[in-house]
């Protein structure tokens, strides 16, 4: 079978799918899926050859789209998805998505994890985190921003299938060993602009990756800087100096140098769009110690984009393609590891995440 | 039976599901739970915990705003309408 490179692109107004080969340089567009609803995080579960989309209707609430043919057809289920009558907490939507180990996680807002183990048919609560320090301010309706503040990020370990960590908005990065029995905050190092009470929580991280050829090397884009951490996350260091600003919601890190690892500058003011209208993508290719701009074939004038926290996507081919979707609805990509990029759609609905596939 | 209208956004969901069908029930919690019955699933996409329904999804019986709890009469007309939201 020929090597097919997908991606998929959640929206405002549903799941896209773009399709093209290993040399990704011509890309059919298909869709909107989902109905329409609004797609905040879809993903591809190679194990099981099914996309999840997390999406929440503001008609008919929050539910898992699934596909086991690509696309082609789709079902809903938001059994079990929900914190029931008599619950403390009411969910407003899905944002994380993690498919690892043969289950399915979503982190929802108010923050609280959901497993599935039969392919996204049922789900059950796994976590709300209970006991965490900050439990009780993030679950509070009056501290609840117009962003919300749900469990956004989520990210696998490949080794351990009881081992990830989660993101509360605002609040942090929790670590779990037990499959979410218990966790613990990994927020050692970081920086917060504004005072904390408790040093241990109280960080605003946007996204949060893993290098694949060295498990302990995460880096994380925060809403203040960029950081690095060498010991699976319990030490963090900043490693922002060199970048334009920053404050961005993106980032990715390169599939086979452990050093290479990607974010996108955005104003951190009310604007949150690329500096000065020059659309780029930032390169480390030294751990931090400095930082490139990659930005030949994106446009550089009066190019006011924004790119959230799932925008940006790598694939692990050997010449590693990248790809990014704004909120207003272009998609670009580069198939030389961000040397050089084409835009590849241009009228989508505003993109909240992209994800690639290599299937064959 | 109850006369029941659905919003364009449900047929699309639950296959087979028509957007008018006639509905044997004494309220409007009792015609959710003949639909749930037949197409699982859209109990969730009608109601919020409490239960109550969804804050954008309305229901009108007989052309007067509807609860839950609301009484159906035999010849009831139902409306259940996707507030106008979004953009």
């Amino acid at each position: 079978m020929a090597t097919q490179v997908v991606l998929l692109v959640g929206t405002r107004k549903g799941c896209f799918i773009l399709e093209s080969d290993e040399e990704r340089r011509d890309w059919d567009v298909r869709g909107p899926y989902c109905d329409g609803w609004p797609v905040y995080n879809a993903a591809y579960d190679a194990q099981t050859a099914t996309i999840f989309a997390a999406a929440a209707s503001e008609w008919h609430g929050s539910g898992i789209w699934r596909s086991s043919d690509l696309g082609e057809t789709w079902q809903l289920s938001s059994e079990g998805l929900g914190y029931g009558d008599d619950g403390e907490l009411r969910m407003s939507k899905v944002t994380g998505l993690m498919a690892a180990h043969g289950r399915v996680v979503v982190g929802a807002e108010a923050a609280g994890l959901f497993e599935s183990r039969d392919g996204g048919a049922t789900w059950s609560l796994m976590s709300t985190l209970e006991g965490q320090p900050g439990r009780d301010d993030w679950n509070k309706p009056e501290n609840q921003p117009p962003g919300h503040l749900g469990m956004a990020g989520l990210l696998p370990d490949p080794d351990d299938a009881d081992r990830f960590w989660a993101i509360v908005q605002g609040f942090g990065i929790f670590e779990t060993t037990d499959n979410g029995g218990s966790w613990t905050p990994r927020n050692r190092g970081l920086r917060a602009d504004w005072p904390l009470e408790n040093p241990e929580i109280g960080y605003c991280v946007h996204k949060l990756v893993m290098s694949p050829g060295d498990h302990d090397r995460l880096y994380q884009q925060n809403h203040c800087g960029m950081h690095r951490s060498d010991d699976g996350g319990r030490s963090w260091t900043e490693i922002t100096e060199g970048l334009p600003c920053d404050f961005g919601f993106a980032a990715a890190a390169h599939p086979h140098d452990r050093d290479s690892f990607y974010v996108i500058p955005l104003d951190p003011g009310h604007n949150r769009c690329m500096p000065d209208g020059h659309a780029s993508v930032w390169r480390t290719s030294d751990a931090g110690s400095s930082w490139r701009r990659l930005d030949a074939g994106l446009p550089q004038r009066n190019a006011y984009l924004g790119v959230l926290r799932e925008g940006i996507a790598i694939d692990a081919l050997d010449s590693p393609g990248l790809y990014f979707g704004t909120s207003t609805g272009q998609v670009f990509a580069s198939a030389d590891e961000g040397e050089s990029w084409t835009e590849i759609a241009s009228y989508l609905p505003g993109i909240a995440s992209v994800e690639v596939a290599v299937i064959g | 039976m109850a006369d029941l209208h659905l919003p364009v956004t449900l047929p699309t969901v639950f296959a087979d599901l028509p957007r008018r069908l006639d509905v044997e029930a004494a309220t409007v919690a009792e015609a959710i739970d003949r639909l749930d019955e037949r197409w699982p699933g859209i109990r969730d996409r009608l109601c919020e915990p409490g239960p109550a329904l969804r804050r954008h999804v309305n229901v009108y019986v007989d052309r007067e705003r509807a609860e839950l709890d609301t009484a159906l009469r035999d010849d009831s007309r139902v409306d259940v309408i996707s507030a106008i939201s979004g953009g």
